[in-house]
């Protein structure tokens, strides 16, 4: 499983919890995440969160 | 002969990292210069003020320093630059040591000031506010040990530091001369919602008040209320608004109004030279916060890339961080007609602002009504085309 970092205030989407309360069940890839799911910390674009290294 | 004279972003905020960041993706090698009055890192200026409640100290938000970002972006950051005059015609900025550094296109990131009200008082200069990672530093460092602070100002800044420190334990006063807080983004009875919640989480409201003078009473500052009364407090925050800074441009001839003056290419009338985020006025219009920044660094990127892009805003909602009170509001545009239809609950805020067509213009959920927040986002009209 991988972590997407938000470039603006750096909240981690991790693909093995998910957004549950924004309706991302936990174990849903990024890829899979829609295109209209917004940061929940600072409600910026999903395109503006960027691959954690591992 | 290649010309090594390179894009010059004056602003390290959110602003010039973004539109660095995304000029990146679309060209590898040009030159790019950012310039700093502070140390340069980048940080999410949004999380100040809810940093007590997610346990971060200032150090943790600190995300990459300047020379991780120069090495991340391949950039060259100058921290504590300051640019004294912008020379048009030889195209390069007067740095303040008297440096001349050209530049074949100029980004404005200069962001903005807070504003600061005229308080007579011996006390008066001992007002804080926090415009930056630096002053938040401060205020933490002044924090230290205290119990009581006044904020003045019950917008979006405001309420926020006030939940923060309120939860943090902290006895809290906010005042405000307008009726309501968050005045100019809710309507009355969100604004009482509102304040139920941040009532009910220890934050005490003055409003329709405002303050007269500060005066120091040995450690503290005690403060007179326009209406009457004194309050006396550890430390007084001032959040009533913010200013673009302008006058760098306005000094080199370039037309500024609210902000620096800009098309939606987020171009001044000098074709080398650009502005966005807090200190532009893009084709009339201030947008404030996060996302219009996001939007516009795109688009500015493409045309620094050679591909010239008008910034497009979407309808973007404003997630005010008031976790006693979860809330996202679309203000509808200044002067656009309609009425709020309100629906309200112990558990929530719901209200829609609509045309006489009934067609959404914008919205303020609070409480269980953030759910709602994605599907009627999609009903907005753009803030932008």
């Amino acid at each position: 499983m991988r972590q997407f970092a938000c470039a603006v205030c750096a909240h981690i989407y991790d693909e093995a919890i998910g957004d549950p309360e924004n309706g991302i069940p936990a174990g849903t890839l990024w890829e899979d995440v829609p295109d209209d799911w917004v940061c929940p910390e600072c409600g910026v674009a999903k395109s503006d969160f960027e691959m954690v290294d591992p | 002969m290649a010309d090594q004279t390179g894009i010059v972003i004056v602003g390290s905020g959110l602003a010039g990292y973004t539109v660095a960041r995304e000029f990146r993706k679309l060209n590898a090698d040009s030159p790019v210069t950012i310039l700093s009055s502070d140390h340069g890192g980048f940080y999410s200026k949004p999380m100040l003020s809810n940093a007590l409640a997610t346990g971060k100290t200032p150090d943790a938000i600190l995300n990459s320093d300047a020379v991780k970002m120069a090495d991340q972006l391949k950039l060259t950051v100058r921290p504590h630059t300051r640019v004294i005059a912008i020379d048009r015609v030889a195209r390069s900025l007067v740095l303040q040591d008297g440096e001349r550094l050209p530049y074949r296109q100029l980004v404005l990131a200069l962001g903005a000031d807070q504003i600061r009200l005229p308080l007579a008082g011996d006390g008066a200069g001992l007002v804080s506010s926090v415009n930056d990672l630096d002053d938040y530093r401060h205020l933490r460092d002044a924090l230290e040990g205290k119990k009581e602070v006044v904020i003045l100002g019950a917008g979006l800044i405001g309420c926020e530091f006030a939940n923060d420190l309120a939860v943090a334990g902290y006895r809290v006063h906010l005042i405000d001369i307008g009726e309501w807080p968050l005045g100019r983004l809710l309507p009355q009875s969100g604004g009482a919602f509102l304040q139920n919640r941040l009532e009910s989480a220890g934050v005490t409201f003055h409003l329709n008040n405002s303050v007269h003078h500060v005066d120091r009473v040995g450690e503290r500052l005690r403060l007179t209320l326009a209406k009457g009364g004194t309050l006396e407090a550890d430390i007084v925050l001032s959040a009533v608004g913010l200013k673009p800074r302008i006058t760098l441009a306005q000094e080199a001839g370039i037309a500024v109004n609210r902000g620096i003056v800009v098309d939606q290419s987020l171009k001044t009338q000098d074709p080398n030279i650009y502005a966005l985020g807090d200190c532009a006025e893009v084709a009339g219009r201030v947008l404030p916060f996060v996302m219009p920044i996001m939007h516009a660094s795109r688009a500015l990127a493409a045309t620094l890339a050679g591909n010239p892009t008008p910034a497009i805003y979407p309808a973007m909602p404003v997630l005010v961080k008031t976790p006693s009170c979860p809330t996202t509001i679309s203000p509808p545009d200044i002067g656009a007609r309609g009425d709020w239809k309100i629906t309200e609950d112990q558990d929530g805020f719901k209200a829609l602002f609509q045309d006489e067509g009934g067609s959404l213009l914008g919205y303020a959920l609070m409480g269980a009504a953030t759910k709602e927040k994605n599907a009627l986002t999609s009903q907005l009209p753009p803030v932008m085309g």
